[in-house]
């Protein structure tokens, strides 16, 4: 047992955040919430030379071969700091399902392109029931002269605004398996047929309704096998749950950090809040939130890392941790008190995260039945 | 990186369980005393396992092996710890306060002579002491103790009394704090004496635990006389001995394995069990609460794996160790509510009802797990710990 970062992946950490404490103030993240498209192209392209975007890709695709570990270490760092765009359904929904599923002419023309920052990927699984079972995936994919085409109304899609290519997960076969019949498809994001509309959230991210009206597409842009697409989906929700999980330990050791400067700095009564005991508890609660999270995100990226069964780990992990960042940050909002009720004040950018992180990839009683099954009951 | 055991380590994991599965006594299974709920019964019982333990070199296994240790590696500490609570051992809180606290500061301040008689003692089982800190007005505020000790001619000889003295209706010696110098401040006239119990002037008055049983004790001191050889490390200087040993290997790995244990035993409860016809497995409120108990107790258990991590890196942790007990201490009472939501009014009965489910284990819990975030440092202190020491927030 070693719960420590080797020295290498201390680097990694390191050189992450003092790039992002350089590259990415919280002016330009606020400046991006704001944007359509938010995205910074010059922050995009900086964070493709420094191999962020290849980092878990095999050398042979443009990457430098680093382990799902590795990548948790630079998304807890991107947490941290809150870097706005499309790094996660790039590279994590996008980049490591073509790893997973792609055949090699795919991964050849895909992966290598990810790595240099030329390309933008999403993920469309979701539909109105905004929920991550294979029951609610409607849209239809009907094959016709070697082409399918997909008709169906894609919801909560993150980044499908600058997209250059969108998974998309359809019905092939209507069967009373529900699990059986579904594909994931390639589809060319600027294709006729596909409406996308940026929908207005409460973290600003870029969550888009995606519509695909008898949009064609080649089978050759089958990911896997048609109609075994959903182990393909559930392998990516796994990973992406404990990806965000990385996300959120960081954002949420920034909002602890953010609050105890504060609890040290603030005085009242002619004493810093900090020495209060009310003040001091709501902090002991929120480190213990954020070391437990830790722990738990890291022990579910080792076993992905190591390819061990991770579904109770992942699931305990997603439960856990978007729980405890939820806590952490709204603890933090009572530390600042009035101040942290303003736009100025940064720490509503991490509550807004808090929120949609929770949410995203299946919720709290969401990965909880998952636990509950994966133990049997 | 790496979250698991060796192959060394998952073979010292077999050899322990199997050990504990041919020596735990049945009689001690049928008995099923859960914590602070001993008898004498158990307590004999309890007291030859130990000794047990002790030929093994596994009752302080982290002691140098001249005084009876086994050289054990903190991984293989931390698994044995694990296998014992998971296990129902018959082992309990005084051993750990004994082993993990006791002697460890023997180690540190103690003489040669204090040294060869009582760790090889504690290491072997033969000893049992208990701990003299608590009094009536200094519980959380342990530095405002007023028992005192007065240095005449070779002896020293002590007045005052001392409260929630686990087991001392059973322990050969005290391990107890007084005050050298009145006239200093609070923290320092403060020494460390080593008390035989049979000592005249020392009377013991049961405190008769929330569990109906005799677990705690007031321990009254009317000039005692105890030799100058027994002061453990330098006059008035106790209190940051005692301090330092606070900090002693509390990894309450044991606290979540047995909470591990119960949440099992729940999870088999109610796939067994059918209500109206359908299998309480089944229920999602049900579901739902087993899953988060599960969460919960993972957290516990890598707050607790981390401290052993820490000591095998030869790094001393010290607010890690807060949080761990903080954090397990309140999974437990969460576990114990949650049992009790389960069960409903089967939860209510005591274990000599033929009704009874589980050995009555989730009552016995709901009143046991009251003590956890009490003891040895109430969950505020540690929280005060956690806040000053982990994260640098100001005394004042």
């Amino acid at each position: 047992m070693d719960l420590g970062l080797s020295e290498e992946q201390e680097m990694l950490r390191k050189s992450a955040r003092d790039f992002l404490r350089r590259e990415c103030s919280k002016q330009l993240v606020r400046q991006l919430d704001e944007s359509d498209e938010g995205y910074s192209s010059e922050l995009w392209r900086r964070m493709a030379e420094l191999g962020w975007m290849g980092l878990v890709f095999p050398e042979k695709y443009g990457g430098s071969g680093h382990s799902f570990l590795d990548l948790a270490i630079l998304l807890e760092e991107m947490g941290y700091n809150i870097v706005p765009g499309p790094f996660f359904s790039t590279v994590v929904l996008g980049g490591l399902t073509i790893l997973a599923a792609g055949n090699e002419q795919q991964k050849m023309e895909f992966l290598p392109k990810i790595a240099r920052g030329e390309l933008i990927l999403c993920f469309a699984l979701t539909e109105p029931t905004a929920s991550y079972d294979a029951a609610s995936v409607k849209t239809t994919a009907i094959a016709r002269d070697g082409e399918y085409v997909i008709r169906g109304t894609k919801l909560f899609v993150l980044n499908a605004n600058v997209a250059d290519y969108i998974l998309c997960v359809a019905r092939t076969k209507e069967t009373k398996d529900l699990e059986d019949g579904i594909t994931v498809f390639l589809i060319d994001g600027r294709s006729p047929g596909v409406t996308c509309r940026l929908l207005k959230t409460l973290a600003r991210d870029k969550q888009c309704e995606v519509i695909f009206e008898n949009v064609t597409v080649s089978e050759k842009n089958i990911l896997g096998r048609k109609d075994k697409g959903w182990p393909i989906v559930k392998d990516i929700l796994q990973k992406a749950a404990v990806a965000k999980c990385a996300e959120m330990v960081g954002g949420a050791q920034a909002a602890l950090d953010m609050a105890v400067s504060y609890a040290r700095e603030r005085v009242q009564f002619g004493r810093p809040i900090g020495s209060f005991q009310a003040i001091q508890h709501y902090c002991a609660n929120m480190v213990m939130d954020v070391s437990g999270s830790r722990f738990m995100t890291y022990k579910a990226a080792w076993k992905v890392s190591e390819g061990l069964p991770s579904a109770l780990d992942a699931a305990i992990a997603k439960t856990w941790v978007g729980e405890a960042y939820g806590r952490v940050v709204l603890s933090a909002h009572q530390i600042f008190g009035a101040i942290g009720f303003t736009m100025d004040h940064d720490i509503h950018l991490y509550y807004r995260q808090a929120k949609a992180a929770e949410i995203v990839f299946g919720g709290a009683d969401f990965h909880r039945a998952v636990v509950a099954h994966e133990l049997g009951l | 990186m790496d979250f698991g055991f060796s192959e060394d380590e998952e073979a010292f994991r077999r050899e322990v369980r199997q050990w504990l599965e041919q020596e735990t006594p049945q009689r001690w299974i049928e008995l099923d005393p859960g914590i602070w709920e001993e008898t004498e019964e158990s307590w004999a019982l309890a007291r030859e396992f130990r000794r047990k333990l002790g030929r093994k070199g596994w009752l302080a296994p982290a002691y140098p092996s001249e005084y009876g240790g086994s050289g054990l590696t903190h991984m293989k500490r931390l698994i044995l710890a694990e296998e014992l609570a998971y296990g129902r051992s018959p082992i309990s809180i005084e051993t750990e306060i004994m082993v993990n606290w006791v002697g460890p500061s023997i180690m540190l301040f103690g003489t040669e002579r204090q040294k060869k008689e009582y760790l090889t003692g504690i290491a072997s089982g033969d000893i049992i002491f208990c701990l003299g800190y608590s009094e009536p007005n200094a519980g959380s505020d342990l530095a405002s103790l007023q028992t005192r000790a007065t240095e005449v001619g070779d002896e020293y000889v002590i007045n005052g009394q001392k409260t929630w003295c686990s087991y001392g209706h059973l322990a050969d010696f005290c391990w107890l704090a007084a005050r050298t110098d009145a006239d200093a401040s609070r923290y320092e006239g403060i020494s460390i004496f080593i008390v035989p119990m049979k000592t005249t002037g020392i009377t013991v008055r049961p405190l008769i635990n929330i569990l109906n049983r005799h677990s705690f004790n007031e321990v009254f001191l009317d000039e005692v006389h105890v030799p100058k050889e027994n002061l453990v490390g330098q006059k008035n200087k106790g209190w940051y001995q005692l301090v330092i040993a606070l900090d002693f290997e509390r990894s309450s790995i044991g606290y979540a394995a047995g909470n591990q244990r119960i949440i099992e035993d729940l999870v088999k409860y109610v796939k067994d069990t059918t209500r109206n016809g359908e299998a309480l497995a089944s229920d999602p409120l049900i579901r739902n609460e087993l899953a988060q108990l599960v969460v919960e107790n993972e957290v516990a258990r890598m707050m607790a794996y981390r401290i052993a991590w820490m000591f095998s890196k030869g790094l001393h942790p010290s607010y890690e160790s807060s949080m761990s007990m903080v954090f397990v201490s309140e999974v437990m009472r969460r576990t114990a509510d949650a049992g009790m939501r389960i069960l409903g009014h089967y939860g209510e009965l005591d274990r000599d009802s033929k009704w009874a489910v589980m050995n009555a284990r989730i009552m016995r819990m709901c009143l046991s797990s009251l003590s956890i975030g009490v003891g040895g440092g109430s969950n505020e202190i540690q929280r005060n710990i956690i806040a000053m020491r982990g994260l640098g927030l100001p005394r004042k």
